[in-house]
């Protein structure tokens, strides 16, 4: 139960520091998300089982050639690239989310279609696109050579408790990725992607090309959300297509509960506390599933809490938020 | 240096007329000149500034800065010769980053990589930038521009413009919207860093006293045309009323709008 919140706050937890590279850093409203996450899921689904059936047959053929001396490397090839599948999985992930913002981000700057548009013209598509991933089906079972639960059993696993290597894995997956976006936004193409949604005039004048750093910041956004989808269909242990679905507002409420828990103007803080905001989210949600009943709710609700959620997490803003900037006149006159 | 030939702008209307903002300017600036902008609203005066950035397209004529034709360009790849201040604060910085963010973003002109931004010797040789200001931000580096008052944010904004060096500097009433003495602070700025940094600038301002007395020459614009154009001995000859004088006698009217000349 706990262990469960913990690992699923920090596989959507991961989904939501995508969202909050376009909603936050880039202030561009993507609704790709919807098609990002299952994109990943379905990517990592037809790798793993692609590699696995695709080589099984072969393996025996290509050992023979081994044994025969001439073709060696072919058949290592082959194994090393069994070996590595989970891997694979992750990395087709994200590849296929990243290729979804770029979709959306040729809408918005070619067509000029407004970010809100274009994010629900890419997502719809994906959705078919995401069934011919998955085969034609809806979902896709992923056990063998599952990144996430196979890297818990085999590295972490002896010795451990399964939940609370599980646990570790997903902190492990989502420490990494908080911790390269950190480093990315300290350096020099961080920091004018940061510029870009504060007031793109000023990284015009640095002489950048906007249309491709918006472009990149989209493409890296939904890369990240499909590397999440990767991750859950992982934890799931299928992938789906429907995995999509109302993950924009669960996401946004996660990164709007990290910013009511912790201010801070500082860019690390603001990443790491989507990942708290993510958990408490899910805390939240599993509180409402197991006894919301006391008070009348039902799963059928849950969506209900979720736009609530969010609508309170940004009243609460407005009004605590008027605060600090007030705070914040008398330092003007410090000089 | 910059080139301007036959310059043509218009913004189309509802209607289906458009209407010609700037009507055929022709002019040169010499490397190091400084040119003062005046003219009544509506003159065309921002629109040049803006056509020689890139914001707004250009219909005909040509735009050559440092001997490259670049009235095709996009506004990001001019903004490699050009620096820029506008009217408003806030118009050319990211208020939710810190000083020194900002002045790394600024520091040099085109595309970027993964370096880290700011490291310790950079960040010294950024605060000592910073310290040119005399405003005391080279302490308060960490903290985001948005908590600068709008004469410190618009000094900085400034100096980003003249940090990387570049060869012209548009300025479009960049002290208007400050209190008296904040546009004291930032016109003695702008004098300093002109002359430091060997700069070509256009300067618009709808205050006479200050085009006559920042500037190496005085350009009048009238209905996107160029009126009247002084430099040299006759312009240091000249007052302020001698400079209304001029403009009333090149419109060949009398306007009662002289006033916002006058500003």
């Amino acid at each position: 139960m706990i262990e469960g919140i913990l690992v699923e706050g920090l596989v959507y937890g991961i989904m939501a520091l995508g969202l909050f590279i376009s909603f936050r850093i880039l202030d561009f409203p993507d609704l790709t998300v919807e098609g990002s996450f299952p994109a990943g899921a379905a990517a990592a689904g037809a790798i793993v089982a692609g590699l696995a059936g695709a080589l099984a047959p072969r393996a025996p053929a290509a050992g023979g050639f081994g044994a025969a001396g001439g073709l060696g490397a072919a058949a290592a090839v082959p194994a090393g690239l069994a070996a590595a599948a989970p891997v694979l999985a992750l990395i087709g992930g994200f590849a296929a989310g990243a290729l979804a913002g770029l979709v959306t981000s040729l809408i918005h700057h070619r067509l000029k279609v407004p970010p809100i548009l274009a994010g629900i013209i890419t997502m719809t598509g994906f959705y078919s696109i995401n069934l011919r991933i998955l085969g034609g089906r809806p979902n896709m079972p992923l056990i063998r050579n599952n990144p996430l639960l196979g890297f818990a059993r085999t590295w972490l696993g002896s010795g451990v408790l399964q939940d609370i290597s599980l646990f570790i894995a997903a902190l492990l997956a989502a420490l990494l990725v908080a911790g390269l976006m950190d480093l990315f936004f300290h350096t020099e193409i961080g920091i004018a992607m940061g510029a870009m949604g504060d007031n793109e005039a000023s990284v015009v004048q640095a002489g950048i090309n906007p249309v491709s750093l918006r472009s990149l910041g989209i493409a890296l956004a939904n890369g990240i959300v499909g590397l999440s989808g990767a991750l859950a269909a992982s934890y799931q242990g299928f992938a789906d297509v429907n995995f999509g679905a109302g993950i924009v507002a669960s996401g946004l409420a996660s990164v709007m509960l990290g910013e009511l828990l912790i201010k801070s103007q500082f860019i690390g803080v603001q990443i790491f506390r989507v990942l708290a905001g993510s958990i408490l989210f899910k805390g939240l949600m599993y509180v409402a599933r197991s006894w919301g009943y006391l008070a009348g709710i039902t799963p059928n609700d849950l969506r209900l809490l979720t736009a609530l959620l969010i609508i309170g997490s940004i009243s609460v803003s407005k009004y605590a938020g008027k605060k600090p900037k007030a705070l914040s006149r008398p330092g003007e006159k410090r000089r | 240096m910059i080139n301007i030939e036959a310059l043509e702008v218009s913004f189309h209307q509802g209607g289906g007329e458009d209407r010609k903002v700037l009507n055929g300017i022709d002019l040169r600036v010499p490397k190091g000149q400084t040119v003062s902008i005046i003219g009544s609203n509506g003159a065309g005066k921002s629109t040049l500034l803006n056509a020689i950035a890139g914001t707004v397209p250009i219909s005909s004529g040509s735009i050559v800065l440092d001997g490259r034709d670049c009235g095709k360009d996009p506004e990001w790849r001019r903004a490699a010769y050009l620096g820029r201040v506008r009217q408003n604060p806030l118009a050319g910085t990211a208020g939710e980053m810190t000083i020194l963010d900002n002045l790394a973003l600024a520091a040099r002109k085109g595309p970027r990589g993964l370096r880290i931004a700011v490291n310790k010797s950079k960040a010294k040789v950024l605060a000592e930038q910073v310290s040119q200001l005399d405003m005391g931000l080279e302490n308060r580096l960490r903290e985001n521009v948005s908590r600068l008052s709008g004469g410190q944010r618009q000094a900085l904004t400034l100096l980003m413009a003249v940090l990387s060096h570049p060869s012209v500097l548009l300025l479009d009433e960049h002290t208007a919207a400050l209190d008296p003495g904040n546009a004291e602070i930032v016109g003695r700025l702008t004098r300093r860093f002109i002359a430091e940094y060997g700069l070509t600038a256009l300067i618009v301002t709808h205050d006479m006293k200050q085009a006559l007395e920042q500037a190496d020459r005085v350009v009048m614009m009238h209905e996107g045309r160029i009126l009247a154009d002084v430099s040299g001995g006759l312009k240091e000859r000249m007052g302020v009323a001698d400079l209304v004088e001029l403009f009333r006698q090149s419109r060949g009217k009398d306007y009662a709008e002289d006033r916002d000349l006058l500003g």
